[in-house]
């Protein structure tokens, strides 16, 4: 779909503080309410804006830990990939899977209560997945920017 | 640090999905009244269980087709060299995420460009020329999938 600058600026407002109200959002944006509300419309029929997500903040439930684990696979079996992605979804305290082309092909990342909880996550579920073939563990100490907005 | 039963933790999932349900909503889903909802949804907002929300946005309807993380090691330490890193690394528009990790790496980056011709020209004009930028190692995203981890 092509933007055009109006909705350039409604969506990098909404980026930036995706509660705002509306009539906020088409203030801040330069633009009237009800223009602001039909371009929203349209990029919600195109499928552009998807909605919106809640994000965690594990500290604040008890989760002091939080480790990115990458993981080099056995590639010689074909069905590697699928195998742990499957094994890994089972386990209740990984939070996000991702696959990459590059010297990684996947990175767990998972949240722990504690070093104690991480040790036994890591020791008694992760290692007990298939076809690993390395991991390195790389602990997160904080977030330094996560807006994840796009450069529109 | 806040203790969640149950329904908090089906309240949580339910904004992971769609951070815009309003108290009467998740009261109909859930079976509570709107007002017991919203005392429910106000005690966990309180406690920070919520860090942000996330536009999900269609990122290759818009154009940007490609994401790569970037394993960042600085060249040179010292809390100088930090803080001027965070501050510029911070400031370029196509880096998404910003993590500070403990590892192989010092800092983990999500960048997002048009496509891999576009990764370049970032990675050469805005990431290389960093202050303090050392070994950078880069891997592209393939697929990613988020879990409710804990809350599930």
């Amino acid at each position: 779909m092509r933007l055009d600058d109006t909705d350039r600026r409604i969506l990098r407002q909404l980026m930036a503080e995706p509660d705002l109200s509306t009539p906020e959002l088409a203030a801040r944006a330069g633009v009237t309410a009800a223009t602001c509300w039909r371009r929203l419309e349209k990029l919600r029929e195109r499928g552009v804006l998807k909605g919106q997500q809640a994000v965690i903040d594990w500290r604040a439930l008890g989760y002091e830990v939080e480790v990115s684990l990458r993981v080099t696979l056995d590639k010689t079996q074909p069905r590697a990939f699928e195998e742990l992605i499957a094994g890994a979804r089972q386990i209740p305290e990984v939070i996000e899977i991702q696959t990459f082309l590059g010297q990684v092909d996947l990175r767990i990342n998972l949240v722990a209560r504690d070093m104690a909880h991480y040790q036994e996550v890591y020791r008694e579920r992760i290692l007990a997945l298939p076809h690993i073939a390395d991991i390195e563990a790389l602990m997160h100490v904080s977030i330094i920017k996560a807006n994840e907005g796009l450069p529109l | 640090m806040i203790a969640l039963d149950d329904l908090d933790r089906a309240f949580l999932r339910a904004l992971v999905g769609d951070a815009t349900l309003s108290a009467g909503e998740l009261g109909r889903r859930f079976g509570l009244s709107q007002p017991a909802a919203w005392r429910r949804l106000k005690r966990l907002t309180e406690a920070g269980a919520i860090r942000t929300r996330r536009l999900d946005l269609d990122r290759e309807a818009l154009g940007f087709g490609v994401t790569v993380f970037l394993g960042v090691k600085l060249a040179t330490k010292g809390r100088v060299s930090l803080e001027e890193f965070e501050r510029a690394v911070t400031a370029v528009p196509e880096v998404q995420v910003v993590q500070y990790i403990l590892g192989a790496y010092d800092y983990r980056l999500r960048v997002v460009a048009r496509d891999l011709a576009d990764f370049e020209r970032v990675l050469r004009r805005r990431i290389m020329t960093l202050p303090g930028i050392g070994q950078v190692d880069a891997n592209v995203l393939l697929s990613e999938e988020r879990l409710p981890g804990p809350l599930g």
